[in-house]
């Protein structure tokens, strides 16, 4: 977790000549992330069971024709729950990821270009984020903030801001004496204009591919806290708490646990490998000539 | 060196002084009453007020932290309020489990990453390095309740070999003691390796193009001595401030991993103060894991320095 350790992830693909294209792995795992989000936007029109219908007669079925991937331990379709599930995985894992680039990109930005005081109080700052281990703290603001939705991505989201930092500033100090900055400079450019026209477009770049990877990390976290029963609160479904649920019925019905455990892992690994590829792609040191 | 090891030693003061704030801080979130809270269905007027006066809550909140900073420097974190248990006589009595969880785990995660990680620098680029490579960033995506899962499914209940939840403490019983710790331990090795196998690879991928190497190699010296004695040292640099900073990863798996095959270790305890609302005991466990892992860098950093001397004359 990593959980939210991010800089472990990343460096199996090569950077892909533009010839030869991204490769099918990439465009699967693409086609992936855009089948879970469109079937995460339209849970309500498809024609799915109400996920917190409970059948008492028909408890861990396994898969049939009226529940495709069975039933759960309370009679619940676990199709249904799979998808509404999502929601909450994708609504926190794209989000909180989205809040961390935001401030960690604005503060990364403000510490390579700036430098002096400025970076000595950002760094000094996400340095104590640091300190912690990541699912440590998530675990233990939870605890006093309460679970919901909200406080998930809010605290998921700060916990990403050091490493975005460091990112987006390693970044910045990449390209802050380059000629075309020196030159905007040269002409006058305020450090605003020079900051959001010269540098933002270009630290844009790494960030997002980071912003994939982050995606991957914060499902894992949010997972494994709703799997300790500290992420979204029922009877909202989520992957995390499906499987925990899973777990207890594991030597009488273990598709309860195996179809969210399926689904979480493909989501992860195909942000993963999207993330990656446009890493090595958007690496300056790897070179795309 | 010494200058190295001065200067991080003045970075580390303010960073853990932070980190006892940003802990203390963290319980003022909480939306409400700290007393009510803690106390739950037994928070009666008197009860509430008692425990204002024993936790001090009635003063200013900086009063409040210098009050419990005082505690912590003098080694009081107080105890839980439920059972009278003193924060570290909990926490002394739970790190052995959690220390022994993670020696297994690292020691796993290098026994499987180091081989393979020379076996794949040496054949870069052949199909075995290939297929290895995709392994382990496939597994880096696997989150570590789900290998949890998988293993207990496969090992405790199909073929019942391994016990899943039945822990035997270290003191009684040696080969139980493992045996219990066999799932867990492994659990987390197999999600370890692949980190440590890619820095070792691609570092040793490097050293294999120096020229010390090629003379080594001209001397007509053995493969494996050229591997193992030349080539793994000078490769393992990175390898260290990995292990170093999976440490912080590896205290998060223990928590989740410990809860799910129920060892009394530090990460349960932290679960269920939180779920017995135990405010106090949640307060110290995070409190001790935060500066622990503080420390542990700190001397992963100079580690690093006594291993490369760049480190120590460059920028620190």
């Amino acid at each position: 977790m990593a959980a939210l350790d991010a800089s472990e992830i990343g460096g199996v693909a090569e950077a892909p000549s533009r010839r030869r294209g991204m490769g099918p792995v990439f465009w699967l795992a693409v086609g992936w992330i855009a089948f879970i989000i469109l079937i995460a936007i339209l849970a309500n029109l498809l024609p799915l069971a109400d996920p917190s219908k409970m059948t008492l007669l028909a408890r861990r079925a396994g898969p049939s024709a009226a529940h495709l991937l069975g039933t759960d331990s309370l009679g619940r379709d676990v199709l249904s729950r799979l998808v509404f599930g999502a929601r909450s995985s994708l609504a926190v894992g794209l989000l909180a990821p989205l809040l961390g680039t935001l401030a960690g990109g604005a503060l990364g930005l403000l510490a390579g270009y700036f430098g002096g005081r400025i970076e000595l109080i950002i760094i000094g700052l996400t340095d104590v984020l640091l300190a912690f281990p990541p699912l440590v703290l998530a675990l233990a603001v939870v605890a006093y903030l309460g679970p919901s939705i909200v406080n998930l991505i809010l605290v998921l989201g700060i916990l990403t801001v050091p490493a975005v930092t460091r990112v987006a500033r390693a970044a910045t100090l990449a390209v802050r004496e380059r000629d075309f900055v020196t030159a905007a400079r040269a002409l006058g450019a305020s450090h605003r204009r020079i900051l959001l026209r010269e540098i933002l477009p270009i630290v844009m770049l790494p960030l997002s591919a980071f912003f994939l990877v982050l995606v991957a990390v914060i499902i894992v976290a949010e997972g494994i806290l709703s799997f300790l029963g500290l992420g979204v609160p029922p009877p909202a479904p989520t992957w995390g708490s499906m499987i925990a649920e899973g777990r207890d019925n594991l030597d009488v019905a273990p598709h309860i646990a195996f179809f969210p455990s399926i689904a979480m892992f493909l989501t992860v690994l195909a942000f993963n490998l999207v993330g990656d590829t446009l890493r090595a792609v958007t690496d300056p040191k790897r070179g795309t000539s | 060196m010494l200058g190295f090891i001065g200067r991080r030693l003045i970075y580390l003061v303010p960073v853990v002084l932070a980190v006892t704030a940003l802990t203390f801080l963290i319980a003022s979130l909480l939306p409400g009453d700290l007393a009510v809270a803690m106390l739950g269905d037994q928070a009666t007027p008197e009860n509430v007020a008692a425990l204002h006066k024993k936790l001090g809550l009635d003063l200013p909140l900086w009063r409040q932290y210098l009050h419990w900073l005082g505690g912590v420097l003098t080694g009081d974190l107080g105890a839980s309020h439920r059972t009278g248990e003193t924060v570290l006589h909990a926490i002394a009595n739970r790190l052995p489990v959690t220390i022994e969880l993670m020696v297994i785990a690292e020691l796993g995660g290098l026994l499987i990453g180091v081989p393979l990680g020379i076996l794949c620098a040496v054949r870069a680029g052949s199909s075995l390095d290939k297929a290895v490579s995709g392994l382990a960033f496939g597994i880096l995506s696997v989150p570590p309740f789900l290998l949890a899962i998988l293993l207990i499914f496969l090992f405790a209940l199909r073929m019942g070999i391994l016990p899943a939840t039945s822990y035997v403490p270290l003191s009684q019983d040696v080969l139980g003691n493992l045996r219990s710790m066999a799932l867990p331990g492994a659990t987390l090795a197999l999600l370890e390796w692949p980190a440590l196998m890619r820095v070792l690879r691609s570092d040793m991928i490097t050293t294999l193009q120096e020229n010390f190497i090629a003379m080594a190699r001209a001397k007509g010296l053995p493969q494996r001595r050229v591997l193992l004695v030349h080539a793994l040292k000078p490769s393992s640099l990175t390898l260290v401030t990995i292990i170093g900073l999976n440490i912080g990863r590896l205290i998060g798996g223990t928590v989740i991993i410990e809860t799910i095959f129920a060892l009394p270790g530090l990460g349960r305890l932290i679960v269920e103060s939180i779920y017995t609302r135990d405010f106090i005991i949640l307060q110290g466990a995070v409190l001790f894991v935060a500066v622990a892992f503080v420390l542990i860098n700190f001397v992963v950093d100079v580690l690093y320095a006594v291993l490369d001397p760049r480190i120590r004359h460059g920028r620190a």
